[in-house]
């Protein structure tokens, strides 16, 4: 009744090309931002940024990068960890070595560092595809984690191997390291995921998307009708390494503090994000974020329910919140192939029409 | 799981929701791993951990009069959840923080200082945290990694009759900061002794090795030291094994001491040795209180077969140490319900005489310990602990006997003040 296009004149270009086209949906993600600006920051405190919000926004940011990757280029990449540990290491020698340096920019530049060895790792696509590229890209994620355990210069000689972020500040206020105040850490991360998803849902629509779909489809006709398979392959390598590289800087210096790159971004890290993508929806910025949120936040509303209201043993709940999670991507999977992001498309679909459906 | 452990559970559910006064508890929280790779040796820590506290409960009405409430968490050693677990229970008023990560610990260590909780990472985390002046909320009493490190060497010293010239020792660690920690220590060690060092890293979780013992092979070295964890250890114990590698010339840190460790690898683990902060066996007083007012009143936090062994009386060691501490705020203070910080100040007061061992039914189950101001990581002395196939059991070997303070305190300045410096942090005054 309410969602729908009819009644809405488009009289230009730009007014027809907009990312939402129904009034209903820009209104809607105005609320949304709205609300994530001005009401979330008076309410949260350390448990929902620590545990809730900066994780969400660290692996949305990480889904959307290689949702440009697989979802978009038709490459598989199992890499994720190891480009996320280069975006670490990469912020906390930029970090180190450069103090007066704003930590925005900090992250922008090891997202850059990143691209760049996601470009590296992105030249065997040109000759190999499927699985044989994500054994190629597996082996950048073994190689990576090693490089950063075994050379000392990228942990600064320190003792354990454990890297740890000094604190940085936005606008004089901190937003690494202990003292941050959570609502700073948080409008901090969301701004650079908010924008990172714009760039990302726009670049997606114009010619270098195009060229990345085409690609997907069918490299040999995309070839064809004049699409540069080089440039194309390696420019989603770039792309999606800047954000799985922010991303990693992000888990680094905002989330965590203090990692170790064996543990932190470990193959099941990769494994992590490409689940996020297959359930939350191929090829869909909005799928990224359902994505994340499905695996990150829901493992945390379980243990809440089971162990916080319940009163369960920490170990029965844990197993049971292996159970529900992989029978729910099962479920999924089942139900809806394309994703949590094909049916809330379909809803959409439907609500066009309602109430009215014939 | 048993019936016993759900009907607990939901009585204990079923009291935190009902009792709002339940915030004037003595809280601990207990960041205990009963899944995932390292669950062998988390279940009996954790165990040990609860029934402790229960047993004060139980038979003393809490420490001092004030009732203790567990909180359990379950982090299966890994660090975001370690996160998620202290970001959700510190506001329960919890009281002191003993992950059993040395990964979770260097997580907690800058975020605890700036929320004012102590940690207690008892003979693990960040070695240089006993330097008390740059580390006042971090403590790692009774003994640190480099002191481990440091009475192996000493006991290899022993055995050789004092010289280790021209001798070939490795290490077999866990490749992260936990394995990592005695590296240097030993490194130092062996310019002073003028043995040779070979590093061998295993990666998580260990269960390949190996390349890495058929390098031992190759080489043979005279001895093998190991720090390991969860199932790296039995694998180890068990490569070592297959290869004869003699077992008394092999020695783990306290970390790769437990039975779960030695026992899959039947007789050919006997011999086995470790280094050891606390005795072994359950032939202490305690444990007939543990039996009557836990284990036999179905509150044990497991089924009760963990009494006794290496890591179910660690965990009860900490709940122990703890409880001590929480007494000695309470008797700073002069009140029951202590802060986070009045337990700090326990912490750094704390003092354990053999005759208040005795008294916990605990008669010379450890060395003294006395925490200081500036030394947060006393006495650091360590015993080493042998495996006997034949009976199944650990016994002492040797005496508790002190590092190499010449070699481990430089070296515990020298990293505490590089982190003073990275963090912008002017050491306290301690006198």
């Amino acid at each position: 009744m309410f969602y729908r296009e009819s009644g809405e004149f488009k009289t230009t270009y730009v007014d027809d090309q907009q990312i939402f086209p129904i009034r209903f949906d820009r209104y809607a993600l105005i609320a949304v931002l709205a609300f994530a600006y001005l009401v979330v920051p008076f309410f949260i405190n350390d448990y929902w940024e620590k545990s809730v919000l900066i994780p969400f926004l660290v692996w949305s940011m990480a889904a959307i990068g290689l949702n440009i990757l697989v979802g978009y280029c038709g490459l598989l990449s199992l890499g994720t960890g190891g480009f996320m540990a280069v975006g670490a290491y990469a912020c906390y020698k930029l970090m180190t070595a450069f103090p007066e340096l704003n930590i925005f920019f900090v992250i922008l530049l090891s997202g850059g560092v990143t691209a760049f060895v996601g470009i590296l790792f992105g030249l065997p696509s040109l000759r190999i595809k499927g699985f044989y590229l994500a054994v190629a890209t597996l082996a950048a994620q073994f190689f990576l984690v090693w490089l950063f355990n075994k050379v000392p210069w990228f942990y600064n000689y320190s003792a354990s191997g454990q890297i740890t972020a000094p604190e940085r500040t936005v606008f004089g206020v901190a937003v690494t390291g202990p003292d941050s105040p959570s609502w700073a850490v948080y409008l901090f991360c969301l701004t650079l995921v908010v924008l990172a998803a714009f760039a990302a849902k726009n670049l997606t629509r114009g010619r270098i998307g195009r060229s990345w779909m085409a690609i997907r489809d069918m490299d040999i006709a995309a070839e064809i009708i004049g699409v540069p398979p080089l440039r194309a392959k390696l420019s989603a390598f770039a792309v999606s390494s800047f954000y799985i590289g922010m991303a990693g800087a992000m888990f680094f210096s905002v989330y965590l503090g203090a990692i170790e790159v064996t543990e932190a971004f470990n193959i099941d890290k990769s494994f992590l994000v490409l689940f996020m993508i297959i359930i939350g929806g191929l090829g869909s910025i909005v799928g990224s974020f359902i994505g994340a949120a499905f695996l990150v936040l829901l493992p945390v509303l379980l243990k809440n329910i089971m162990v916080g209201a319940l009163g369960w043993p920490t170990d029965l709940a844990q197993h049971i919140i292996f159970i529900v999670i992989g029978g729910l991507i099962i479920l999924f999977l089942i139900v809806e192939p394309h994703g949590l992001a094909q049916l809330w498309r379909i809803t959409k679909e439907k609500l066009r029409l309602w109430p009215f459906p014939h | 799981m048993n019936h016993k452990r759900l009907t607990t559970a939901a009585v204990a559910a079923v009291m935190a929701l009902g009792s709002g006064a339940a915030s004037a508890d003595l809280v601990f929280p207990s960041l205990s791993y009963r899944t995932g790779p390292y669950a062998p040796n988390g279940i009996p820590f954790a165990d040990g951990y609860a029934d402790y506290f229960t047993l004060l409960n139980e038979r003393d009405g809490g420490i001092g009069g004030e009732p203790v409430r567990v909180i359990e968490c379950e982090t299966g050693y890994n660090t975001e959840k370690g996160v998620e677990c202290y970001e959700s229970t510190k506001g329960e008023g919890s009281l002191v923080y003993q992950p059993l990560s040395t990964g979770i610990t260097y997580q907690l260590i800058p975020k605890a200082t700036a929320d004012n909780i102590p940690v207690h990472s008892m003979g693990y985390g960040r070695t240089s945290a006993a330097n008390g002046k740059i580390f006042p909320w971090i403590f790692n009493y009774p003994g640190t990694y480099w002191d481990a490190a440091s009475i192996i060497v000493k006991h290899i010293l022993d055995q050789e009759g004092g010289d280790l010239n021209g001798k070939k020792l490795a290490l077999v660690y866990h490749n992260s900061a936990y394995g990592k920690e005695p590296i240097r220590t030993l490194e130092e060690l062996a310019k002073k002794h003028g043995y040779e060092l070979t590093l061998l890293p295993v990666d998580h979780p260990g269960q390949e090795q190996k390349s890495q013992w058929l390098q031992i092979r190759r080489e043979r070295p005279d001895y093998v030291l190991m720090w390991g964890w969860g199932v790296m250890n039995q694998v180890a114990i068990q490569e070592a094994a297959n290869i004869r590698y003699p077992m008394d010339h092999f020695i783990g840190v306290w970390w790769s001491a437990s039975e779960n460790d030695v026992l899959p690898a039947g007789d050919g683990a006997d011999g086995y040795k470790a280094v050891a902060f606390h005795g072994v066996g359950s032939d202490f007083p305690i444990y007939e209180d543990l039996r009557k007012h836990v284990v036999d009143t179905g509150k044990a936090a497991g089924d009760g077969s963990n009494l006794g062994t290496v890591l179910y009386n660690r965990g009860m060691y900490a709940a122990m140490l703890a409880a001590e501490a929480a007494a000695t705020a309470q008797g700073i203070h002069g009140t029951k319900a202590i802060t986070p910080s009045q337990m700090r100040d326990g912490m750094e007061a704390l003092k354990i005489t053999s005759a208040r061992l005795e008294e916990l039914g605990l008669a010379e189950f450890g060395p003294e310990i006395e925490v200081t101001c500036a030394n947060h990581g006393n006495p650091g002395l360590g015993a080493i602990q042998q495996w006997d196939a034949g009976s199944k059991s650990w016994s002492l070997i040797t005496d508790f006997v002190s590092a190499d303070r010449d070699i481990v305190d430089p070296l515990i300045t020298e990293d505490s003040q590089a982190y003073a410096q990275e963090n912008a942090i002017t050491p306290r005054d301690c006198n």
